[in-house]
């Protein structure tokens, strides 16, 4: 560019005011994304499977014809045979002579409040060390990641096992024990995005207006590094759930045999997978199908706030 | 007395090697022994090619780099000295426009929020209604309209961005404004506007800038001295018109002659210093004077031994400093340029990093392009 471009520029001339500003709303980052969400038919189907899911968990006992744990129906189970889908019992009858259809719909309530709980549990702990360690570096950053590092080596299940194995037997050690694999993933995530967000151009911008510095960790790096906690968190839901239904698979849930729980359920079936393997096959779709909505709506979460996408 | 006063300011940064216990086995010299003067109410240029430490060096100043050795002056007080406290107040004097006006605003804050963090984290006097007050002020001096208080960085055009980023500096009433290629991101035509915008709010509230750049013909349009870094270190400063009249450093007058003269046929004519290799690796300079590995001025003797400080010529010319031992020679034309060969440049030693701490991007026309075939005026 030469000298006289830069002389025959308009003096100061104002830029052209943005059209239609008053008419259009602000839009934020969050609502763009949101508009993208809703126009991507798998987060449709996603967020479908989840309100399904959640909404059969909060109105069970309205939707399951029986109580869970009736087992009136014995008298028509015989060894190796058990009643298939009817009028009365759409998914057939159990082994105990109980209901299929009305435990698979309470089993939701379990999982969704063992997702739930667990997901809140880990991801407030992992935020808060990935906090620590992005917003002061330096030995602090290092000592909690070795500690996350240290978390992260052991196998996940394997975790969960011993976790619930120490803690005994019950639905609280469950969701502790599935909190605590998640732990070190949310750390992790959350210090590398920190970090990086730290160096950017507007951090300076702000340190340079004399803003004190947890102001500009909690205001302008935390805000700006959560987008991929969000979408981790989708995606742990379906997890949870998946190793929820593990660790009752493999005896390690609530004290109450009893308890409609679609793990429980896939153990119970194994005994009569020959004769009867509808039973196994009932639970695992709700987990699945579950695990899916969730799955679904991290994924095109991930894509509808990706910084490529924003105009 | 001049506003900002810097004196032998070095920023090095540690290079650090091994996996478990780190020692610190280099440096990069990015800024190395720099001293400069700003008048108030003047601006002052930085030219230098990429990787040269011109950045870092603006960083340093507003201490957003911690200098590693000198002292930063802002009229009279030595910042490097304060505390993380005192530091914070005093930042509403000097502010910073940065290159990438996109990257420099938080995606997440609304125009109103950005503009109104500043005045709430330095107390401005008089409340929300006065700070609204303040926003729309802002606003309209950089010349957009009230409407957008509600709109986000995304929703603005690179212009409109730098404009934001020029309301936010200006927030505070700064005395000095650091611009760190404050338009090298923006098109042609935006360049100009806003070139003409930073000169307009100089006059209009006696602003003082350091403006960084790559770009010539921007530094002289609105520069009062313009010093050129190479290397970490200023070899050349003048007051403008004298700097692009009579160059006097050889990498100086290099730098000149990469830039295109608007017309064909003086352009074919003209004999331009084409340098040989790259800009040596901060972290192993040169010893001696640092350009001597690409200098087709270069002596036997001192050029690679003793580094030349930056001196006035008061008989030649008279608040023209330059950094080199030879100035007058080469002036009178007692000395004249030889080749350099381009295997001489890559005898230099060259380290592991080849200076990557600089973001900013040269676009000098041709003159620096490696490989060239050795020049000679």
């Amino acid at each position: 560019m030469s000298v006289n471009e830069v002389v025959a520029g308009e003096p100061g001339g104002p830029a052209p005011a943005p059209t239609e500003a008053a008419a259009r709303p602000p839009s934020s980052l969050g609502r763009e994304a949101l508009r993208r969400l809703v126009r991507t038919p798998m987060a449709v189907v996603g967020m479908a499977l989840i309100a399904v899911f959640v909404l059969v968990a909060i109105f069970a006992p309205l939707i399951a014809p029986y109580s869970p744990t009736d087992n009136s129906w014995l008298d028509q189970v015989r060894p190796g045979q058990y009643p298939g889908p009817s009028a009365e019992h759409w998914l057939g009858i159990d082994p105990l002579g109980r209901d299929v259809f009305s435990r698979i719909i309470y089993g939701a309530r379990q999982s969704l409040l063992i997702g739930v709980v667990a997901l809140a549990l880990g991801a407030v702990a992992g935020i808060a060390l990935g906090v620590l360690a992005g917003a002061f570096g330096g030995w602090v950053d290092t000592v909690v990641m070795r500690f996350v590092d240290i978390m992260l080596s052991v196998p996940g299940l394997l975790f969960a096992i011993a976790v619930a194995a120490m803690l005994g037997q019950s639905l609280t050690s469950v969701m502790i024990a599935i909190a605590v694999v998640n732990v070190p993933i949310f750390a992790r995530l959350l210090r590398g995005e920190m970090l990086g967000q730290r160096g950017a151009d507007y951090v300076l911008a702000a340190r340079s207006l004399g803003i004190s510095r947890s102001a500009i960790v909690f205001r302008h790096v935390l805000p700006n590094s959560f987008t991929p906690v969000i979408v981790q968190g989708t995606l742990t839901l379906a997890l949870a759930i998946v190793e929820a239904a593990g660790l009752a698979f493999l005896g390690l849930s609530g004290s109450d045999p009893s308890a409609p729980e679609w793990g429980r359920m896939l153990t119970d079936a194994q005994e009569t997978l020959t004769s009867a393997p509808m039973l196994a096959i009932y639970p695992g779709l709700a987990i699945v199908l579950a695990a899916l909505g969730f799955t679904l709506v991290g994924e095109s979460l991930r894509e509808a706030l990706d910084p490529k996408f924003r105009r | 007395m001049s506003l900002l006063q810097v004196r032998d300011l070095e920023v090095h940064f540690p290079i650090k090697a091994g996996t478990l216990f780190q020692r610190t086995v280099g440096a990069v010299k990015a800024v190395d022994g720099v001293d400069l003067d700003v008048e108030a109410g003047t601006t002052f240029g930085l030219v230098g090619e990429s990787g040269c430490g011109k950045s870092t060096l603006g960083r340093a100043i507003m201490r957003l780099t911690e200098p590693t050795k000198g002292s930063v002056t802002l009229d009279g007080q030595d910042i490097l000295a304060l505390s993380e406290r005192k530091m914070r107040a005093v930042r509403r004097q000097f502010q910073m426009v940065f290159q990438d006006p996109m990257a420099s605003l938080d995606p997440r804050q609304s125009v109103e929020s950005m503009l109104t963090e500043p005045l709430r984290a330095h107390k401005f006097p008089g409340g929300s209604a006065a700070h609204a007050k303040r926003i729309r002020e802002l606003l309209d001096v950089v010349g957009l309209p009230e409407s957008v208080v509600n709109r986000y960085p995304h929703e603005f055009s690179g212009g409109q961005r730098q404009r934001l980023g020029i309301a936010r500096a200006l927030a505070l009433n700064p005395s000095l404004i650091i611009a760190d290629e404050p338009v090298s991101a923006l098109d042609v035509s935006i360049q100009a506007q806003v070139i003409n915008l930073l000169k307009e709010l100089q006059e209009r509230f006696s602003l003082t800038y350091v403006v960084i750049a790559h770009d010539l013909a921007v530094v002289r349009h609105i520069s009062k001295t313009v010093a050129v870094m190479y290397l970490g270190g200023i070899v050349e400063q003048a007051p403008a018109a004298d700097l692009y009249g009579q160059p006097l450093h050889p990498y100086t007058r290099a730098l000149m002659s990469a830039v295109p003269v608007p017309d064909p046929n003086v352009e074919e004519s003209r004999n331009r210093i084409l340098l040989q290799g790259d800009l040596p690796s901060p972290a192993n300079p040169p010893a001696g004077c640092r350009f001597h590995t690409r200098c087709p001025w270069k002596q036997a003797a001192k050029c690679d031994t003793e580094r030349p400080a930056l001196r006035e010529l008061p008989l030649v010319a008279p608040g023209h400093k330059v950094a080199c031992h030879y100035a007058e020679d080469i002036l009178s034309g007692k000395l004249t340029p030889h080749e350099v060969r381009p295997e001489e440049v890559a005898l230099t030693p060259a380290a592991d990093d080849p200076g990557s701490i600089e973001t900013t991007e040269a676009h000098v026309a041709g003159g620096l392009t490696p490989g060239g075939p050795p020049g000679a005026r």
